[in-house]
């Protein structure tokens, strides 16, 4: 559990570093890739409900320190997606080789709207048509083209947990 | 577990919103900052070859129509240069037999703080750059940001040894601004549109806006941004008998893609 807790620290500081630095900079139509994110999701899925969002809210909280953005903001949306995919990672999705891409693909929507909503709750400006229709696109594509090495990094660093149902081979 | 991280982060986002800039949660951000300060220095030297590479070949695809087009304006730059000339030994010899005293002009009488762009908020919501000096270079909040280009924004937050930029192309910037070539004034927002022009003032396709920097003795207040600082040219003027401005639009001069080092400018004296 240490060992998972360190390594899930360790991946997510370095995404959401280079998140920070190099991927936000990225910019067609406004959308960008969110590496922090889809890392997120990736960990969550792999580890369940609680891991999911205490890893969001430590990653929000570099996040947020890193770019002196409002502390707090990224921290809540990240521990609540953290929080749904460990949930549909608990319950349906960990084994299915659909289910990375559909996660991400929900929760790439789910974090513009939650965002939109924050900051309108925030008093901040924000267009919702800059967000939701020239941005989106372009960071769902993003992301899904992220989703296959991130996902496949974070499963070989976080092997499923035994489920204590080991298959049995009869010989003779 | 979860529920109680999403009460510590609602509880952090209430306490960041009403304490001040100097406040605990704050001084703890600035702190945190600086401790991640090296690794996003680290991340921005390793990844800089790539970006300047990939800068250069996007430099190629537009450098044939940027040619005729840069070769175009110099003929007019050139003629222009030399009525300025002109201009300019008229105008300090007025401003000589009117005694005249002037107030400090950009870039002359503003100290400056060079600084590279460390990173920016993963988010379509800030057009903000975070970079790599704060308040122990002498930087504070509302302080204009420039590049050789003209006017990148303003510092909207400030740590030790970082700063946070708001672009011009920010939804929350807006410019006191003026027609170069008529002297209309109105407020330049978000970087693409020139607003609250009267419709009886002049402007037209191609003029340069740069910032009118005012000052109200009255009121006491002053612009942020000094006087003269190049923010875009105008692409299109409209009009409607239903409203009372002019619609504008414009094209700032600074490439916002492309932004590496900034200037943050400040008057000497206060600092």
């Amino acid at each position: 559990m240490i060992a998972d807790i360190a390594k899930g620290a360790a991946v997510l500081f370095v995404a959401a570093i280079l998140q920070v630095t190099l991927l936000s900079q990225i910019d067609v139509f406004h959308g960008a890739p969110d590496l922090v994110l889809v890392t997120l999701v990736s960990v969550a899925l792999l580890r369940g409900t609680i891991f999911g969002a205490a890893a969001g809210f430590g990653a929000g909280l570099v996040v947020d320190t890193a770019t002196l953005q409002t502390l707090g903001v990224t921290s809540l949306l990240l521990t609540i997606a953290g929080y749904w995919i460990g949930r549909y990672g608990e319950t349906t999705g960990r084994d299915r080789t659909h289910a990375p891409f559909v996660s991400v693909a929900v929760v790439t929507l789910l974090y513009s709207i939650g965002a939109l909503i924050l900051h309108y709750m925030l008093g901040e400006p924000a267009s919702a048509s800059r967000v939701l229709l020239d941005a989106f696109p372009f960071e769902l594509i993003f992301n899904l083209i992220l989703t296959l090495p991130v996902y496949a990094l974070c499963r070989r660093l976080f092997r499923p947990p035994p489920t204590g149902l080991e298959e049995v081979q009869l010989l003779g | 577990m979860a529920g109680v991280l999403v009460l510590l982060s609602i509880a952090l986002i209430t306490i960041y919103f009403r304490e001040s800039a100097g406040g605990g949660l704050h001084q703890v951000q600035s702190a945190g900052a600086t401790v991640l300060r090296p690794f996003e220095v680290a991340a921005d030297r390793v990844s800089r070859p790539f970006r300047d590479a990939y800068g250069y070949f996007a430099g190629l695809v537009h450098a044939k129509s940027e040619n005729n087009r840069l070769r175009a304006e110099n003929e007019q730059l050139r003629q222009q240069a030399s009525q300025n000339a002109f201009a300019a030994s008229e105008n300090a010899d007025l401003r000589k037999k009117l005694n005249f005293i002037n107030s400090p002009q950009y870039p002359r009488g503003y100290g400056h703080v060079t600084a590279s762009i460390l990173g920016q908020p993963p988010s379509a919501f800030e057009q903000q750059v975070l970079i790599g000096a704060g308040s122990s270079s002498g930087i504070q909040v509302f302080d204009p940001v420039v590049t050789g280009e003209g006017l990148v924004g303003t510092v909207v937050r400030v740590a030790n040894n970082q700063s946070l930029v708001a672009l011009l192309t920010d939804d929350t910037t807006s410019v006191s601004a003026v027609d170069v070539e008529t002297g209309a004034q109105g407020v330049v927002k978000a970087g693409a549109s020139f607003d609250q022009v009267g419709k009886d003032q002049k402007v037209k396709s191609g003029d340069i806006l740069v910032t009118a920097g005012w000052k109200s003795k009255a009121a006491g207040l002053s612009s942020i941004y000094p006087r003269g600082i190049a923010i875009g040219r105008v692409t299109s003027v409209g009009q409607n008998e239903v409203d009372l401005y002019k619609h504008v639009q414009l094209q700032p001069f600074v490439n916002f893609k492309t932004l590496s080092s900034l200037v943050v400018l400040f008057p000497p004296k206060t600092r």
